[in-house]
């Protein structure tokens, strides 16, 4: 099962120079919400921002992490 | 039947209709959280939507997914695009980009949160099932 930190470790080898922080909404393991702060995100829409960080999980979203929630900014 | 006919429903009432939600239940009975709170903002805007519950068939989710390269349900489409799942949903009803993207005037006192009382509370604007259920047992 994976940890906050998993996600957040992998989030930040995707997206280098974001911060990141990842929270474990049930505490099941399984409904994680990330926020995610990246100039990566510059120019991008929403859902192109949303795609990036779901891009980094593929099939694990739906899967064994059954719910991200994701909010994304930029620096 | 076939996946290619699911795939082919599924793209076909993005293309029919204006406002689409793909839901986990519906709009009446959400069978999630983040279905219900979905369903709670166009349901507080008052606009009309269909929606379509994904759970009766798993095939249902995968062709979605695929064709809106998006892997969690909810998912909101607005003339044929895919605007996001809950985060976007809510984030945008909270700001206003919501009604203004749907046309439709923001209702008072919009800095409240689209909670689960207040999704239940309004009344569904929904046009009704689009029957993927029945052609499935054919």
């Amino acid at each position: 099962m994976p940890t906050t930190e998993d996600l957040r470790l992998r989030i930040e080898q995707a997206l280098p120079n974001s911060r990141v922080s990842v929270e474990d909404l049930t505490g099941g393991g399984d409904h994680f919400r990330a926020e995610v702060t990246s100039n990566r995100f510059e120019g991008l829409s929403r859902i192109e921002q949303h795609k990036l960080v779901y891009g980094v999980f593929g099939d694990e979203v739906g899967g064994v992490i059954h719910a991200l929630s994701i909010k994304t900014s930029t620096p | 039947m076939e996946n290619t006919e699911i795939r082919d429903f599924i793209s076909n009432a993005i293309d029919e209709n204006q406002v689409m939600l793909f839901m986990k239940g519906t709009p009446e009975r959400p069978a999630c959280g983040f279905s219900m709170r979905t369903a709670g903002a166009l349901n507080a805007l008052g606009v009309q939507y269909a929606a379509l519950d994904i759970l009766p068939d798993p095939r249902i989710r995968e062709e979605l997914s695929k064709l809106a390269g998006w892997p969690t349900i909810p998912q909101l489409f607005v003339g044929g695009e895919l605007i996001g799942g809950c985060d976007i949903v809510t984030e945008m009803y909270e700001s206003g980009e919501l009604a203004e993207r749907l046309d439709v005037q923001m209702p008072e006192e919009p800095e409240e949160r689209v909670d689960e009382a207040e999704a239940a509370q309004a009344p569904p604007a929904h046009q009704g099932s689009i029957q993927l259920e029945d052609r499935l047992e054919g």
